[in-house]
């Protein structure tokens, strides 16, 4: 287990033909392909989303207008192993300002043969997001935040 | 483990019910609207309706003689929901254009 309170994050992972580094180049250079399109901040059509390849970069979608929004900024590029990125995208899906309020993506990509790359995906911190998510927690309006309090209160007494 | 997260994935272990949460998620939507994209009947839709509201996925409001049904902003169970769809999805398009290099996806 991580210290990391399991339901703030989500996991996935993948296991894709191919080395270690074309596996990561793939990742940062295609990311406009990969990114699905259907949540678009922008007014208008995304022309292109533009993963800049450094520490201090963003990842940013452009529209057909040539307008922009900026929806992460790169926290750790290491290729071939690791990259994380913040998201900077409140659960409203707007564009978080307050960096204290976004959560983070880390990439890790792992060479299981010389053709085998494993891609594992956590996006964490999911709290940071605001506290409106643990006002439903802590609400006992719902049945389900009320259930969700309890388990919380019982977690308090095991390890 | 956890009663609030088992009943929000258990929820969306239904495919027409993820079919409708997807589509609340790209944005909010009434009963009417969603059985007309679905093929499925409208009574059907609001008992699912019902299921995603009681796992606190989804949240309803009453717009004149409509109730607008969207994604619950304020549960972390549906932002988890959200972000694990939309990376799966990510990695299944990822797979296919590292594997696939000479493939358009489209």
């Amino acid at each position: 287990m991580t210290t990391q309170a399991p339901e703030t994050s989500v996991r996935t992972q993948i296991v894709v033909a191919a080395p270690i580094e074309r596996a990561f180049r793939v990742f940062t250079e295609q990311f406009d392909r990969i990114k699905p399109r259907e949540h678009n901040m922008l007014g208008v059509d995304i022309a292109e989303t533009v993963f800049e390849r450094r520490v201090g970069g963003s990842v940013y979608d452009r529209g057909v207008d040539g307008s922009e929004c900026r929806w992460a900024r790169v926290l750790a590029y290491e290729p071939p192993h690791r990259v994380v990125i913040s998201w900077d995208i409140s659960p409203q899906w707007q564009i978080e300002t307050d960096p204290t309020r976004t959560s983070e993506v880390e990439i890790r990509f792992i060479s299981e043969t010389p053709e085998r790359t494993r891609v594992e995906l956590e996006h964490r911190n999911l709290e940071r997001h605001g506290d409106g998510w643990q006002r439903a927690r802590d609400g006992v309006a719902s049945d389900s935040g009320w259930l969700l309090y309890l388990h919380r209160f019982g977690g308090l007494f095991k390890d | 483990m956890d009663a609030y997260q088992d009943g929000a994935w258990a929820a969306l272990g239904d495919a027409t019910r993820r079919a409708i949460f997807e589509r609340l998620a790209d944005r909010p939507r009434a009963v009417g609207e969603l059985a007309a994209e679905l093929p499925v009947s409208r009574p059907a839709v609001s008992q699912h309706l019902k299921v995603l509201k009681d796992a606190g996925l989804v949240v309803d409001r009453r717009a004149g003689n409509r109730r607008i049904y969207q994604v619950n902003p304020d549960g972390v169970s549906a932002l988890r929901a959200q972000l694990d769809r939309f990376w799966s999805k990510a990695l299944a398009t990822y797979k296919e254009v590292v594997e696939h290099p000479t493939e358009e996806i489209p």
